[in-house]
């Protein structure tokens, strides 16, 4: 069964993101929540990462918190979907295991 | 006689890095910024890496139960501190241009913006 690996940090800053993508496996689910949802966005810096690995990840960006930076959920990179709380509750719930990258 | 009586008059820079929720570190700057606004100083603002976050507009931070203290970047105008700096590529690298920030900036690069910190009398990173 699959895990939730779950991505608070900006990648710009810290290398939690990279860690979490190359260990994480087929099938996974990876939420970027808080200070990661930068990396979800098209036309950053991180773009052609998080396109390559929508190929065999779950990948999903917590809504609640692109809205507080005030970027836009329309503009996510293709592959990833935005989820509000009850979304994050659900990939939780799914999952065997939570694998929180701090 | 210290430095405020005899009105001497140093560069002092703020220098943004962080992004804007996920830690405290750019409310906790925007404070000190506008305490200095007190000191008659010749006050800049530099926004970088990830603190270029801090002005994009567009902030609705009540889905994450945060105050949304980006509108006092603006008031910034009023307290004469008017000298903000912008670095151009950490804007690019974060798929961002001029026209998502919420206030008046001066864009910069990077190699600009090095020699600018080298000018200052006194910097403070966060």
């Amino acid at each position: 069964m699959s895990a939730l690996h779950t991505v608070n940090k900006s990648p710009f800053e810290r290398s939690c993101l990279e860690a979490c993508l190359g260990h994480a496996q087929p099938g996974d689910a990876v939420l970027l929540m808080e200070d990661a949802v930068i990396a979800a966005l098209s036309g950053t810096a991180f773009e052609g990462k998080m396109a390559d690995a929508a190929k065999t990840l779950r990948l999903a960006v917590l809504g609640p918190d692109l809205a507080a930076r005030g970027l836009d959920p329309t503009k996510v990179v293709s592959g990833i979907s935005v989820v509000d709380y009850a979304g994050f509750v659900d990939l939780a719930a799914e999952t065997k295991a939570t694998n929180a990258w701090l | 006689m210290d430095d405020m009586e005899s009105g001497i008059v140093k560069k002092f820079m703020f220098v943004n890095r962080k992004a804007p929720y996920g830690t405290v570190y750019a409310l906790e700057v925007l404070e000190m910024v506008l305490i200095s606004a007190a000191f008659d100083q010749d006050v800049h603002l530099a926004f970088l890496d990830d603190g270029v976050l801090q002005i994009k507009k567009g902030q609705t931070p009540a889905g994450i139960g945060t105050k949304n203290f980006s509108p006092t970047y603006r008031a910034l105008e009023g307290y004469d501190i008017e000298k903000l700096y912008v670095e151009a590529e950490s804007l690019a690298e974060r798929g961002l241009t001029e026209d998502d920030l919420l206030v008046d900036v001066e864009v910069i690069s990077r190699a600009e913006m090095g020699k600018l910190m080298a000018d200052m009398d006194v910097v403070l990173t966060a």
